[in-house]
């Protein structure tokens, strides 16, 4: 279906990715956001607290925490509003057991993550990459979700949309792992006519109350939902259920429960993946990057190229589920890969697991607080290209 | 139609005039997933008894109806009661309520959880709650301790209780629950026990019925573990006590309300006032800064 003109703001915008993210939202039909502020992505909040009276059906409500924030867009999900809430590292910390609660209950949201630099309260108004093995495991138990990572203020916008569009198609939580550069970059930001939004309904059961099960899943894995006051007076919780939702202690619900939660993304990673690539078909070296570093990676890559070493570039746009199908192709194919990323090896783990030992992989990595050096990341191309001589 | 064919029907299903005798909170509760978890004599089904009795004099749709249940026992709640009902985190069924209200304030929603579940863990968003006057109702179920885990110290133990992590007696001051609910703004505050069904009755109709945050406090036995570590006898023994030892004075104070383990205890409705919901200084609010560009929120 096509978004609601209500919350789409068209024209062009000069605005940060914060703000962007916000206007993303709006467009995508989230119309309950329950925030708390934290630097770097309290501007998201910002704007969705002054937009929101004037966008019929929204609300905002800044909460005590970011445990009541992360579970409050979860009551209001369940009531038939779309929505999200926005943090960062501390915040997200908090956030973990409301994300299990919501791959658990099947509840489709977004959590938006202005990474800035950790651990504990660390850098908060300077960037980082570290919290991505955390978007992935943060929350106990087995699981998986899906994840995004924009590098501009126009995916700011864009990949937003398609944050609450996977949320609703998968019904799962959808990580969306900006970064404080991102967040505070202002750029052009292009908002189409709301007809050439594309926005996906949520999936509510046709069937009637008596014949509707709110966890037997479809041909897909995916089950339908409804909406509390639709007379289906029924019972949904975190613990292990059945598909009538009730609790049930036993391994063999657990088995089919979580091996479907788990499978309903793993199995789709063909279609959920999304990734940008540049000069990589007759590369030596490959640099796989996400966020603003693949912004500074540019930059390398070029320099490299001009040393004459075959560099090309894979950017992760969907970083969980991990291609990893594609990163095994390339180590097939003899290349050598850079991973660069605001960390100390999250995504560079993830990339060495997936080449399993056909080709070197070498860390273009720091701590956060400012964007890589361009020539640590030419070092590290030259790295990996010796490597393969 | 033959004798032998009568005969046969009449073998494999009841009696033709037999008409299977219902229970009364047959409606109300989920009876497939009877048994339930409580403890012969616990207060909490007791409570759940005086929750039916309430919607059904409200004459409120049960349909509109939420329930929403944090964990331990009295988190169980949600999962009996046959209407939409969320059994959520540790602690967190009131912001949970807040999302669902706001998102949809046609509904009626109720939190049922116990002390430890709304006052420890989730004492925080007890009080934002009150402060903003979210229109929800919060049904506290107050047995002491963490009954759930075995018997644990809580933030309500009265001082000198024995509980596995107080095994020489708690020396924690306790939470008075109506105390610190008026004092954050809660509109409506009444404390009961279980033994006074018709009164904890009266109050959750009349806390549904108020518009805001409204907040009832049931004091009921854990025979299991709470009347049982401080030899206090059975459920039944400890409704004769609650029989003996409360004073009710409606309108009490609330600072003079607190619960000593042995002492006699103070119950009533103790706060009844006027005070805007959030959705309703919200509309007014915005009505007035934004006018003519602002339509009121309903949703």
């Amino acid at each position: 279906m096509k978004a609601d003109p209500k919350g789409v703001l068209t024209g062009s915008h000069y605005i940060d990715g914060d703000h962007a993210c916000c206007e993303g939202a709006l467009a995508s039909g989230c119309r309950f956001v329950g925030g708390y502020p934290i630097t770097p992505s309290t501007e998201v909040v910002e704007r969705f607290a002054r937009r929101a009276p004037m966008v019929e059906g929204a609300h905002f409500i800044q909460m005590e925490d970011e445990l009541a924030a992360s579970i409050a867009i979860q009551g209001a999900v369940w009531a038939g509003k779309k929505a999200m809430t926005v943090t960062s590292g501390p915040g997200f910390s908090l956030m973990m057991e409301h994300i299990g609660l919501a791959v658990m209950t099947e509840t489709p949201c977004v959590f938006v993550d202005v990474q800035r630099g950790g651990p504990s309260t660390g850098l908060p108004t300077l960037p980082g990459q570290a919290d991505m093995m955390q978007a992935r495991w943060g929350s106990h138990g087995d699981y998986e979700i899906i994840a995004l990572s924009p590098n501009s203020p126009q995916e700011c916008f864009d990949l937003t949309i398609d944050a609450f569009n996977l949320s609703e198609q998968y019904r799962v939580p959808v990580m969306f792992m900006m970064d404080e550069c991102v967040g505070h970059m202002m750029e052009r930001v292009v908002i189409p006519p709301a007809d050439r939004i594309e926005i996906t309904p949520r999936r509510y059961t046709a069937l009637p109350p008596g014949e509707y099960l709110p966890f037997k899943p479809g041909p897909d894995m995916i089950p339908e939902m409804f909406k509390a006051g639709d007379g289906y007076r029924l019972h949904i919780t975190g613990l292990t259920h059945d598909f009538k939702g009730y609790p049930a202690m036993n391994p063999e619900v657990q088995e089919q429960l979580v091996r479907r939660l788990v499978d309903k993304i793993r199995l789709s990673e063909p279609k959920i993946r999304r990734y940008e690539e540049d000069g990589v078909e007759d590369a030596d070296v490959v640099v796989v990057t996400y966020g603003i570093t693949s912004r500074v990676a540019v930059e390398a890559i070029e320099a490299a190229r001009k040393r004459g070493i075959k560099v090309g570039m894979l950017r992760l746009v969907v970083v969980w589920p991990f291609p990893e199908p594609r990163i095994f192709e390339l180590a097939c194919r003899g290349k050598a890969f850079v991973m660069a990323e605001m960390n100390y090896g999250q995504i560079f783990y993830e990339v060495e697991r997936s080449v399993r030992g056909r080709a070197p992989v070498v860390l273009a990595g720091h701590g956060g607080g400012t964007v890589h050096n361009i020539d640590d990341i030419v070092k590290k191309i030259e790295e990996a290209h010796r490597c393969l001589s | 139609m033959s004798v032998l064919s009568e005969l046969q029907k009449a073998s494999l299903s009841p009696t033709p005039d037999f008409h299977p005798e219902n229970h009364p909170m047959d409606d109300f509760l989920r009876m497939d997933r009877m048994p339930h978890i409580w403890c012969s004599t616990c207060g909490i089904g007791v409570s759940v008894n005086c929750f039916a009795k309430a919607l059904e004099k409200c004459q409120i749709p049960l349909d509109q109806v939420v329930v929403v249940s944090g964990i331990g026992c009295t988190g169980r709640v949600a999962g009996y009661v046959k209407v939409d009902s969320f059994h959520t985190t540790h602690g967190r069924a009131i912001p949970f309520a807040t999302g669902m209200k706001l998102a949809n304030p046609k509904l009626k929603v109720i939190v049922f959880s116990g002390d430890g579940d709304i006052i420890a863990i989730g004492g925080n968003h007890f009080i934002n709650a009150a402060r903003r006057n979210i229109d929800i109702t919060v049904i506290c179920v107050n047995n002491f301790n963490y009954a759930m885990t075995g018997g644990q110290l809580a933030s309500t133990t009265p001082e000198g209780s024995v509980l596995s992590t107080s095994p020489f007696g708690s020396y924690e001051f306790p939470f008075n629950l109506p105390f610190l609910a008026e004092s954050v703004g809660a509109v409506y505050v009444a404390r009961w026990t279980s033994l006074h069904v018709y009164n904890q009755t009266v109050s959750m109709v009349e806390a549904l019925k108020k518009p805001g945050f409204s907040f009832i406090e049931v004091i009921a036995p854990c025979p299991t573990i709470f009347e049982r570590q401080q030899k206090m006898g059975d459920g039944l023994d400890r409704l004769r006590w609650y029989c003996e030892n409360s004073d009710i004075r409606n309108g009490a104070s609330t600072k003079d309300v607190d619960i000593r383990l042995r002492d006699r205890m103070v119950v009533g409705k103790f706060v009844d006032v006027e005070r805007p919901t959030y959705l309703e200084a919200m509309n007014a609010h915005y009505r007035e800064r934004l006018g003519s560009k602002y339509k009121d929120y309903e949703g």
